[in-house]
């Protein structure tokens, strides 16, 4: 039996969480419909919204261009990386081959190599083919470090997709090829919104190598766009703030249309077999 | 007999996997892996090999051995930003852990409404760019920022400071942020776990007269092993790959007080133009994630048994 007092202080609980959560959202949506004349960096509720600021934002830090250059690499990147993860993880889920399983673990060491164990020599080598400054250098690295995701995600996957479908399909003389993309992939439509979620989202959001590879304008992408914002209007708290919104917006508008998603391929970075 | 073998054979082969000759699993396999090999693996080999020189990234290198990592382990100013990392791990995996477990265990009590709602806030500070997030703290924990105006509104005027510029202050300040990042993750995580809990459990528990604390040492601690192990490994890779956030609130300073192996890879490769130590360095964080998570997955499972 659990008593009326529990009750209120597990609601207490979970409000208090919720209000240290969503205090510096909160905070950044007020500064960023905030009086841009105020220079307090502090909590004050705005008089009125102005919207003026995401418009001014918008042209002084060239935002338009910018989400043009994100916009580009997320869906190279997205489309790449499911088409060849697909074909792998397919292989690796439901094909008996020498070498899988070293292979398949060679794929699983991305998940937690860190980014800076290979970008000093990769920015040495894309500068000798001539890609530094060029979409190439944001597309093809990262595409291979979602792969890890991408083939781990989805051999799962076809591990478990349904024996019998397959037999089926393979007594209709269907050949590995038609089983793959007129059986498997339709019906694995959940588990590969998962994985283009997860991947939109790390792409949308990867600074350090867009700060490496890049250092024209014409190609930068927004959170690299964001810190060079930063850099030159540091103190228009107002300013920094609607840019800030303006680039978390697309994640978190798809985050709260199919936050199971992306919670459940966010967790499964860690779980082993 | 016999039939039943052939039966057998023409059962194995229709439950063999599809595909006619095996070889061609390489062929699906290639396209992925020739990116991956040439985009990662090729440049993982070349930061182990950059490591064992000396090079600034434009005249000719010269072989140092392992002099680049004999003063990872010597110099100071190389030594400083592990000694960061580690107690920033107390903020980003170790604070997250137990704040999740205890919020999970004041939650096995009885079925709360309203938990999608819970689980969608609690998880959001995970999706926003890291970017977003450092922007968003500089400016709170700034001189008139947020937290100085709440200081100020409570009376505790003195406690009010500079946070990310104060010498002492910056790295705790640092790891909040990170705090509060990671705590959501680990929350959704633990109350996911819990509710695979047997309810008998807990009853059982209750008929035996444990209280809260008992229940939660016995029960929900053991129950929750696994979610934990996934979460120390979540929050210890991600604590350990915080360049971003270090970047955009601190750039390593006040002097070096807050700067991380993450950041100092950066710095060495391309801002002092020292690329054979900033291998070096990159290479010493990789070995500290994969023995940090191995030793989760070892302190983990030795308990099982």
């Amino acid at each position: 039996m659990t008593t009326r007092a529990e009750r209120l202080l597990t609601y207490g609980i979970l409000a208090l969480f919720t209000v240290i959560s969503l205090t510096p959202v909160v905070g950044i949506l007020s500064s960023a419909f905030g009086d841009r004349a105020t220079t307090d960096a502090g909590f004050s509720w705005p008089d009125a919204l102005h919207w003026g600021n995401f418009a001014e934002a918008w042209t002084r830090g060239h935002f338009a261009t910018y989400l043009g250059n994100s916009l580009l690499v997320v869906a190279a990147v997205v489309t790449v990386t499911t088409v060849l993860s697909v074909l792998a993880a397919y292989a690796f889920g439901v094909m008996r081959f020498p070498g899988s399983t070293v292979l398949f673990y060679l794929f699983v060491l991305g998940l937690t190599l860190p980014q800076e164990a290979v970008v000093v020599p990769l920015y040495f080598d894309l500068r000798y083919w001539g890609l530094t400054d060029t979409y190439w250098a944001l597309i093809l690295p990262q595409t291979a470090q979602s792969l890890a995701f991408g083939v781990f995600w989805l051999r799962t996957y076809f591990r478990n997709s349904s024996r019998a479908v397959i037999e089926a399909a393979r007594i209709d003389g269907a050949t590995s090829w038609t089983v793959l993309w007129r059986v498997l992939v339709p019906m694995g439509r959940p588990a590969l919104s998962t994985m283009v979620v997860i991947v939109f989202m790390w792409t949308w959001n990867e600074f350090l190598l867009a700060l490496v590879m890049v250092s024209d304008e014409a190609h930068r992408t927004v959170p690299l766009g964001l810190a060079f914002f930063q850099g030159q209007h540091s103190s228009d708290t107002a300013l920094l703030a609607a840019a800030s919104v303006l680039i978390a917006l697309p994640v978190v508008v798809v985050y709260i249309a199919l936050q199971r998603r992306f919670i459940e391929g966010m967790l499964s970075g860690a779980t082993k077999e | 007999m016999r039939a039943r073998q052939a039966v057998g054979d023409l059962a194995a082969r229709y439950r063999r996997p599809p595909g006619a000759p095996r070889a061609v699993a390489y062929l699906y396999i290639l396209p992925a892996l020739a990116v991956y090999a040439l985009f990662l693996l090729f440049p993982l080999g070349q930061t182990v090999w950059l490591s064992l020189l000396h090079w600034d990234g434009l005249s000719a290198a010269s072989w140092a051995g392992l002099e680049n990592y004999r003063d990872l382990l010597t110099d100071p100013a190389l030594r400083a930003p592990f000694g960061h990392a580690l107690v920033l791990l107390l903020f980003y995996a170790g604070l997250p852990v137990v704040l999740g477990l205890l919020l999970a265990a004041v939650l096995t009590r009885f079925r709360v409404r309203g938990m999608t709602f819970f689980r969608t806030v609690f998880f959001l500070p995970q999706v926003l760019a890291m970017v977003v997030v450092g922007v968003t703290w500089r400016s709170i924990l700034a001189p008139d920022g947020l937290l100085n105006d709440l200081l100020r509104a409570v009376g505790a005027d003195s406690l009010t400071r500079s946070w990310l510029g104060d010498p002492t202050w910056a790295l705790p300040s640092v790891g909040v942020v990170g705090t509060w990042v990671m705590t959501g993750l680990c929350v959704v995580l633990f109350l996911a776990g819990v509710q695979r809990i047997p309810r008998e459990l807990y009853e059982a528990a209750r008929v035996d007269g444990a209280g809260a604390v008992r229940e939660f040492r016995t029960v929900t601690l053991p129950g929750l092993r696994g979610e934990t192990a996934v979460a120390l490994t979540l929050t210890i890779v991600a604590g350990l790959r915080n360049f971003d956030l270090i970047y955009i609130t601190t750039s390593g300073g006040p002097g070096n007080a807050t700067s991380v192996p993450a950041y100092e890879v950066y710095r060495r490769a391309f801002e002092i133009n020292s690329a054979g130590s900033a291998a070096a360095m990159g290479v010493g964080l990789t070995v500290l994630i994969f023995t940090l998570t191995v030793v989760v997955a070892r302190l983990v499972e030795g308990r099982k048994s």
